[in-house]
């Protein structure tokens, strides 16, 4: 038996089941601590999961790669999940025909909204044109939104990072922004956060309000499906 | 479970190749969602196809487990922000900022929109 424990990590460093575990491990404590604080928006387990990952991934000199060899097969089930959101939509969809006339219109504004905002303000600050592109689909669930930057020819990667902390900043400042605007509607609330910010936001706003959740839900699949046709339309009438 | 999950890759890959096929601009995954909800309400009309993943609610149960992970699913892709330390550090704050305004604002207006419409529906429905 080989006992040096150097050579045990340079083995296990290389392998999918090292970074595989850690991924699990990280969620599961980050998860945790926000279970503790009784789902509190700035304890969001993704945030403090990506952080912690990143520093550990540096301190052990590990390249994304390697870390994304293991972390894959987390990775690849967006896509599944992406088809799963079809079950809650199915099984609201007595809720969905019952609110239908203000839902399909705060889809088609709030989607536009979400498109238009981001490229031009993007524009406006100057920021180059492969980075507006790959900003542009920012508030659709993140298997979706790369896709989306793939067929544009923007980098998936960046946008990745983009999806993620559109979905962590609306997650935090959703319920504090609509308390302000005296917004007591959940169905409201809800369908906004699904849609600016995906299933971070929907996550969240399960945390907040069952009925809440079901239309974030519900708007999220939705504005993966809008999203997808609307973004390369928009981004040949703003882009110049 | 297995059927379960077979069903929902099934539609995934349905999508894909749907969407490959006619070179049309929407991800697999979105078709395989259309797919998913067809079959579900196909299933309710013609009982005799409500056998495996379609019967006592197993699909349902194994998509319900997955969207209830769905923060986790975000993690590796988020963790990919370390590849981008070099454009962070050059755009990262602007980034910041358009992000945190976009978000805002599209909270904003979506439930705004939302409310206005039931506000306009309520009116006309009482004379």
């Amino acid at each position: 038996m080989s006992g040096n424990p150097f050579s045990i990590w340079v083995y296990l460093s290389q392998t999918p089941l090292l970074w595989l575990t850690v991924t699990l491990l990280v969620y599961a404590m980050t998860d945790a601590v926000s279970v503790a604080t009784h789902r509190h928006a700035l304890a969001n387990p993704v945030l403090h999961s990506i952080w912690i990952l990143g520093v550990f991934l540096a301190l052990t000199g590990t390249s994304y790669t390697t870390y994304f060899s293991g972390a894959q097969f987390v990775h690849f089930l967006l896509g599944p999940a992406t088809v799963a959101l079809a079950i809650p939509l199915y099984e609201n969809r007595k809720t969905v025909l019952s609110a239908v006339v203000p839902m399909l219109v705060a889809l088609v504004v709030g989607c536009v909204t979400a498109i238009v905002s981001v490229v031009l303000l993007a524009q406006a600050a100057g920021l180059p044109k492969d980075i507006v592109l790959a900003l542009a689909s920012k508030s659709v669930t993140a298997g979706v939104a790369m896709g989306i930057s793939e067929t544009l020819g923007a980098n998936p990667a960046l946008t990745a990072v983009a999806v993620v902390l559109t979905g962590i900043m609306g997650a935090i400042v959703v319920t504090p922004t609509m308390n302000a605007m005296g917004i007591a509607d959940f169905r409201a609330r809800g369908f906004a956060a699904g849609l600016a910010s995906h299933g971070i936001g929907t996550a969240r706003a399960f945390q907040v309000d069952e009925v809440a959740g079901v239309f974030a839900g519900i708007a999220m699949s939705l504005n993966a499906l809008v999203t997808s046709l609307m973004v390369p339309l928009a981004v040949t009438l703003l882009l110049r | 479970m297995i059927a379960s999950l077979s069903l929902i890759l099934l539609c995934q890959l349905v999508g894909e190749v749907f969407v490959r096929t006619l070179d049309l601009p929407v991800p697999g995954p979105v078709v395989g969602l259309i797919v998913m909800f067809i079959i579900l309400v196909v299933r309710d009309r013609y009982t005799a196809i409500a056998i495996g993943p379609l019967n006592n609610g197993a699909v349902e149960e194994t998509a319900k487990g997955l969207l209830a992970n769905l923060s986790l699913l975000f993690v590796p892709a988020g963790v990919g922000v370390v590849q981008q330390l070099d454009l962070i550090a050059q755009h990262g704050l602007v980034i910041f900022a358009v992000l945190a305004a976009s978000v805002l604002v599209t909270l904003l207006v979506t439930a705004g929109t939302f409310l206005l419409v039931i506000w306009l529906q309520r009116r006309r429905g009482t004379p």
